[in-house]
């Protein structure tokens, strides 16, 4: 039996589809078995940063309401074996699903995959709703900012509600720099804001946006800053003990050399 | 650098103690689910109930949330000018 984990924040444009896409390429790099499921119906996403966007036939709308089998709708990433995902419906929208059919769709799949990933909507309406109802675990990610931090603790309010969510912080796109400056809350800021578990911090990255234009998650990319932390939080979810390394400031020449040269920095 | 400056001479706050203690008030008013138009018609009810008993400064009258620890707390600062009646 798998275990689910939905990935939400709340405020939109933090990094959420983002996060599920570079988790779920980890966890398969791994060799654990993974399905996404992107529940952001009406907006999905997750299928264009995977780079999986041209081999949708069925989406999740359809395998609700069975006009499709799970099997037929799940598409195959051909980079990792063990690596799948259920696009969203793009035509229509969040009111097309229940809390109810998704939990037991998520059912259906933990049976079949180790982790069941599901990338919420932004809000805290019906779509965040839907997507947490199958979940066992909550992954909030938050970017170091006022907006973000307050509907992430709104967010951690409401699955604390449901209970069996535990919450678990992401702390996206951190920019050492500015918080050596002290122009931007550093990750023990965060923590003691919203007073839940550290499961992982990532830091601004260029590579992110070059990854994303090119579909290929930046896990794949072993030079990628943002890609050691989201394989760092996919250790973490497998049950390692992985410290969190200081944060490093990405500015000195001879650290941009051995970048190029390919050597971890 | 000037900002670097200005910081060291301790002329403005690192930006981010601001955030957080906006956030710190922010969440306070989510968290007790009491909007800041809430919050004034709780301090106009209290004064308005307190004067009858007595006579309120009511420029120096004070009400908000204070966090200790784990727990929050509503704290009212109500300075009395003298007893009525």
């Amino acid at each position: 039996m798998g275990e689910a984990i939905v990935i939400t924040s709340g405020k939109g444009g933090v990094g959420k589809t983002t996060t599920t896409a570079n988790i779920g390429a980890g966890l398969a790099q791994a060799g654990s078995k993974v399905a996404l499921i992107d529940a952001d119906i009406g907006l999905r996403n997750l299928d264009v940063v995977m780079g999986l966007e041209n081999r949708i036939v069925y989406d999740l709308v359809d395998v609700v309401e069975g006009f499709a089998k799970l099997r037929h709708a799940l598409i195959k990433d051909k980079r990792f074996e063990n690596l799948q995902l259920l696009p969203a419906a793009q035509t229509r929208d969040k009111t097309a699903v229940s809390p109810e059919q998704m939990k037991d769709l998520v059912e259906t799949m933990k049976e079949e995959f180790d982790y069941v990933l599901i990338d919420s909507p932004a809000g805290i309406e019906q779509g965040f709703k839907n997507a947490v109802a199958g979940a066992d675990k909550a992954l909030v990610v938050a970017t170091p900012e006022v907006s973000s931090v307050r509907d992430a603790d709104r967010i951690i309010g409401l699955l604390e509600a449901y209970e069996k969510h535990k919450p678990y912080l992401i702390i996206n796109r951190i920019r050492p720099a500015m918080v050596k400056r002290g122009d931007m809350m550093d990750i023990d800021d965060m923590i003691e804001i919203l007073a839940i578990e550290l499961i992982g911090v990532v830091p601004e990255d260029e590579a992110i946006v070059i990854s994303t234009n090119r579909g290929e998650p930046a896990v794949m990319n072993p030079n990628s800053r943002a890609g050691e932390a989201y394989r760092q939080i996919t250790r973490r979810l497998r049950g390692e003990e992985v410290p969190f390394p200081k944060l490093e400031e990405e500015s000195s020449l001879f650290g941009r050399i051995r970048r190029m040269m390919g050597l971890k920095g | 650098m000037f900002d670097l400056f200005a910081r060291v001479f301790g002329r403005e706050d690192a930006s981010k103690d601001v955030a957080k203690e906006r956030l710190r008030l922010v969440l306070m008013h989510d968290r007790g689910s009491l909007s800041p138009q809430a919050l004034e018609d709780l301090k106009n009810d209290l004064l308005t109930v307190i004067s009858k008993y007595l006579d309120i400064d009511q420029e120096g009258f004070q009400v908000d949330f204070s966090r200790h620890e784990e727990s929050m707390a509503l704290v009212a600062n109500i300075p009395i000018k003298r007893r009525r009646g």
